[in-house]
């Protein structure tokens, strides 16, 4: 494929248009993520989730800085962005304004800075996200920074998509209760409380700390550190990338690196598995059948279940 | 793909200090179904050119209230035509003298809109000029 190719080369056009190709999920960019994939595996995917408005772009952005240009003169890698802002769920349109908290990126080649919609994707995060993070990682990013739409409780997609999972709070977000709640704050990796320069600051601390000390330690060990930081002036910055470092090197050596690679593909394959047996599945059923039964759904003589039985078993008698 | 997603950049070029007019734009934009990318106040043409690369936009709307646009519409132009992306369109808004619509036209803009321009206007222009050029 001429567009693969081209991409591969390191043409900025080709993996723009590409990343559309797999955005809109087209037949070409179905064939290029199959193009492409054995490319991938490299990049280290970081998700960077939490409540809108706690400063997620701001921090992505400073994120970014620091990895192209580490302060202690470290090793530069390059990083592409995948920012997620939501879908009108009336008329389908966005508005993707996380680039504004990110010109301090602009000019820079080693950067890539991609905005989503999320399509009407409930989890967080646009079906297409983990399509469009596969294409950087074949063009060959080193870190890829996936920014969540602002997250409530329940939008935890991005931990089965990235390796390490920021989740950022602020001070003064709801009280220890919030805290020991299912759902977000379990996914994280690392926790970040930007604003740090704001009251409240020591009671979110504790807060987040008793809920960790409750919680059973979930990956092999790795107890997820609280990081402190003020994005806008870069303050904390160090100590949240060393944490990054730290969990990478975490997922390294206790082989959780591979567990989730397995888990995360072996999910994406079985949801393509699923969609596809169900196409082929309902090509052997007539369409007249189909819709009796669906008739007798409606009239309430068929459960769901029992709609199901009786389709499997080749429609109604 | 028929329910393809129109894509646009909605950006400020030059100095001006507020965005209210793009804002607006952005907005009816977007209920009107597209999918804006929207970069802030204060960027060069280098910085559009760029996001317009990253987004694969199929339209750039451009607000200029400053005065500047004779000199940053031709450097965006080129900018976009260097980087293999001729296919995009070009809208302006904002405050352009009479006499300067038929030049920057000329160059290839598709649509200039002064204060006053109905925002059903501008979303049909784009439609048409986005879908008319994909065949």
């Amino acid at each position: 494929m001429e567009l693969a190719e081209s991409l591969l080369a390191g043409n900025r056009l080709a993996l723009a248009r590409a990343l559309s190709q797999v955005e809109n999920d087209t037949s070409e960019g179905r064939q290029l993520l199959s193009a492409l994939f054995p490319y991938t595996g490299r990049a280290h995917l970081i998700g960077v989730t939490g409540a809108p408005g706690t400063g997620k772009s701001s921090l992505v952005n400073q994120l970014a800085r620091f990895f192209r240009q580490p302060p202690g003169g470290g090793k530069s890698s390059s990083v592409a962005i995948i920012a997620v802002d939501p879908s009108s769920p009336f008329t389908g349109g966005a508005l993707l304004g996380d680039r504004i908290r990110m010109r301090d990126l602009a000019g820079d080649p080693g950067v890539f800075i991609r905005s989503m919609a999320s399509r009407g994707a409930l989890g967080g995060l646009a079906a297409a996200a983990s399509g469009v993070a596969l294409v950087f990682d074949a063009a060959g990013f080193e870190i890829i920074l996936i920014e969540t739409v602002g997250a409530g409780q329940a939008e935890v997609d991005i931990a089965r998509l990235a390796h390490t999972t920021l989740v950022v709070e602020t001070p003064g977000l709801g009280d220890d209760i919030q805290a020991i709640k299912a759902g977000l704050l379990e996914i994280a990796d690392i926790l970040v409380i930007n604003k740090a320069d704001q009251p409240g600051l020591e009671k979110a601390e504790r807060a987040l700390k008793s809920m960790l000390e409750l919680a059973p330690s979930r990956t092999n060990g790795w107890a997820p550190p609280i990081c402190c930081t003020i994005a806008t002036q870069g303050i904390g910055l160090a100590d949240l990338v060393d944490a990054i470092h730290r969990h990478r090197l975490h997922l390294d050596q206790t082989g959780e690196w591979q567990q989730r690679e397995r888990d995360r593909l072996r999910a994406e394959m079985e949801l393509i598995l699923h969609a596809a047996l169900i196409d082929r599945w309902r090509e052997t059923i007539p369409e007249a059948d189909y819709q009796a039964v669906l008739a007798a759904l409606l009239e309430r003589r068929l459960s769901p279940r029992q709609a199901v039985e009786k389709l499997l078993n080749g429609g109604l008698p | 793909m028929t329910d393809r997603k129109i894509r646009v950049l909605v950006a400020k070029p030059g100095l001006d200090g507020h965005d209210r007019g793009a804002k607006v734009v952005a907005r009816a934009l977007r209920d009107a179904g597209m999918e804006v990318i929207y970069t802030g106040l204060r960027q060069t043409p280098e910085m559009i050119a760029e996001a317009a690369l990253q987004e694969d936009v199929d339209a750039v709307g451009l607000s200029i209230l400053s005065g500047a646009h004779m000199a940053l519409v031709p450097a965006i132009l080129d900018l976009l035509k260097a980087n293999g992306q001729e296919h995009v369109k070009v809208f302006i808004g904002g405050i352009i003298p009479e006499e300067d619509i038929p030049p920057l036209l000329a160059m290839g803009v598709a649509g200039v809109y002064g204060p006053g321009a109905s925002t059903e206007t501008i979303i049909q222009d784009i439609r048409q000029a986005v879908v008319g050029s994909q065949g």
